[in-house]
Parts: C-alpha cells; structure tokens; sequence
C-alpha cells in the first residue's frame, strides 16, 4: 500500500530495546520501527494495552483514534479478533475508496486519560526511572501502585510484569485477564467496527 | 535540616537538586533548586514560567523555611508527581487536562523514538502520508 503514500510505523514497548530485536530482525520491515521504554506512546496518546492502533492522515491528524488491532490471526482462539476487519477498513481507507471517521465521530470514540491514569503513569515513570537506574526492589512498588491507580492499564499491569520478575505470559498474567473478565469488564478496548461478536473467556 | 543529592524527573528530564525532608516524608528542595529542575520561578506574584504565573494560595502550604513542598507545589501546578523519599527521587508527569486538551483537538500528538540501532524517527517525518501507528510488545 505504499504506493498510496501510506506508511506503517510500529513501536514496541518494552523495558529494553533488546527484547524487541528478534521480533523485528524476523519481520524485517521496511518501515519504521521504533522502540519505546518509556511508554511515551501510551502517555501521549492514553494507550491501555496493546496491541493498540491509531490512524493519522495526512495532515497529521487522529483520522481513527486508539483501536485494537491483530497482525495476523494466530491469537484468533484466545483473543477471539478477526484481523482481516481492521486490515479492510484499513486498506479501503488508504486507497481512498471509504473515508475515516469524521472528526465528531473521532472525539466520541476517544477515551481521555483520568487524572488517576496520569497518576499512574507518574507512578510508573518512577518505577520505570528506578528499575533502569538498578534499582529493582524499589522499583515494584511503583508498579504496583500504579496498576492500583489504573488498573485498566494493562502497558503497565501486564508491561510491568517482567520488571516486577514475574512471567507476563503465566499464571498470574491469566488470573489477572479472569479477574478482570469476571468483574464484567473487556481486556481488550476495540472500536464497534472492529469488535468481536463474541470475546472468549480467559 | 541534613540535606541530600535528590533526584527530580520532569517529563523525561532528570536534575539531581538538593533536598530535605521532614518526619512527615514531604521533600523539599529550595526555590533556586526547584527553578533548575522544573523552571518555574518563584516571584513575588507565585511561581512564575515565561508570561504565567501560579500564585500561591496563602493557606496552602507550598514554600515555607524549609523550601517548597515538593507535592505541593506538583499540586499547584496541577502536575501528577511520585516521590519516593527513600530513594531520593520523583517523577512528575502529564496533567489529564493537558493530555486531554491535546487529544481533543484531534492534532497526533508529536514524538521522537529510536529504532533498532538507536536512529531517532519522527512522526512529523512522514507528514503527507497516511499513517498506521501501531503499539506492540513481546510480553
């Protein structure tokens, strides 16, 4: 799609730069591909999981604001979303053949952060600032706190985890996704268009 | 008041001042300390950076003789602040309102990120172009 002027730029987020190499030296793009372990992202643009997407057009513009959206469907049994939705609107979008959402639709479907987010997200600098400077301990309590303020923010509940010295992929990660599933709420925050008809229980 | 190398991060910016604190855990940091780290100034008219200026509440208890309440005076400035005495360090972060006031004007909030080999790579870089921004992680 690039012949459309149309760029993907992709940012991992993780504590180290290095935990991201295989991943990107295996896709090998041609487009950007950026590290962030600060979650500047996420601060920026109140980012609550990933993967998370945006739109911006061409004049720098939230033409499709915070989404979630799958590469590929090797979750599809577990996380229950179909990346070919997001993959055709995107497509039709880029070419020109449907338009985005208008700029009122845009700030209806945006979730602004809560003084309690940015709470957490100070708390999690810190956090972050101690666990980089080596000092681990200290740092947990910041992460934990934080996930307290926010604790639908799963960049720093599920993001923390390997900082914290547990498995981000293991039995406290899924009682965390149960927890929060049974207390009625979504682990993943897709737009309607590219929600699931039906979203697995963990 | 014994005083000691604390550490201020501003939005990514870090300044080591000089710092005390209190058996109630407040930290605080002299005003000339406070305008290295943070720049605000403190003025007769409040603390003051560029053409605003905070004035200061006289029933709030932000500067004192032992130097600005360092969460007072982030709550003054309606900044969000994590302090952690013991390890001589905070972290001050993005008001909601600011962030929300960025993000209502629909404009992409702006960033510098590096890649792989450390290049740095703007957003603005690819103005003209339509852009998927995509978030992921390997945990």
């Amino acid at each position: 799609m690039k012949d459309y002027g149309f760029t993907v730029i992709t940012v991992a987020v993780e504590k180290d730069p290095e935990d991201a190499r295989p991943w990107i030296e295996l896709a090998n793009p041609s487009h950007p591909s950026l590290i962030d372990t600060q979650h500047l992202l996420a601060d920026l643009y109140n980012m609550v999981n990933v993967p998370e997407i945006l739109w911006i057009d061409e004049q720098g513009r939230i033409a499709r604001p915070n989404d979630v959206a799958f590469g590929d469907d090797t979750w599809r049994a577990v996380t229950g979303f179909e990346s070919a939705k997001h993959a055709n609107l995107l497509r039709a979008w880029v070419k020109g053949e449907a338009s985005a959402f208008t700029p009122g639709e845009v700030r209806k479907l945006q979730r602004l952060p809560t003084r309690e987010d940015q709470l957490a997200r100070a708390e999690f600098g810190l956090g972050n600032w101690l666990y980089h400077q080596g000092r681990v301990e200290a740092a947990r309590p910041h992460f934990i706190r934080a996930g307290q303020l926010a604790p639908h923010d799963f960049t720093i509940r599920r993001g923390t985890m390997p900082m914290q010295g547990l498995n981000s992929g293991g039995p406290e990660f899924f009682k965390m996704v149960q927890e929060w599933q049974a207390a009625g709420k979504s682990y993943y925050l897709p737009l309607p268009d590219t929600a699931p008809e039906s979203v697995p229980r963990w | 008041m014994p005083t000691f190398a604390f550490t201020v991060v501003d939005e990514g910016t870090e300044t080591v001042v000089e710092g005390s604190t209190t058996d109630h855990g407040a930290v605080f940091i002299p005003p000339a300390e406070i305008e290295r780290a943070l720049r605000w100034q403190l003025k007769p008219e409040g603390f003051c950076l560029n053409d605003v200026c905070y004035p200061v509440p006289p029933d709030v208890p932000v500067v004192s003789t032992n130097g600005v309440d360092l969460a007072a005076l982030a709550s003054l400035l309606d900044r969000p602040i994590a302090v952690d005495v013991a390890e001589r360090a905070a972290f001050l972060g993005t008001a909601a309102a600011r962030r929300a006031e960025t993000l209502g004007t629909l404009e992409a909030p702006g960033f510098t990120l590096p890649d792989l080999e450390g290049k740095p790579h703007s957003l603005s870089d690819h103005r003209g172009k339509k852009v998927l921004l995509a978030a992921y992680a390997s945990w």
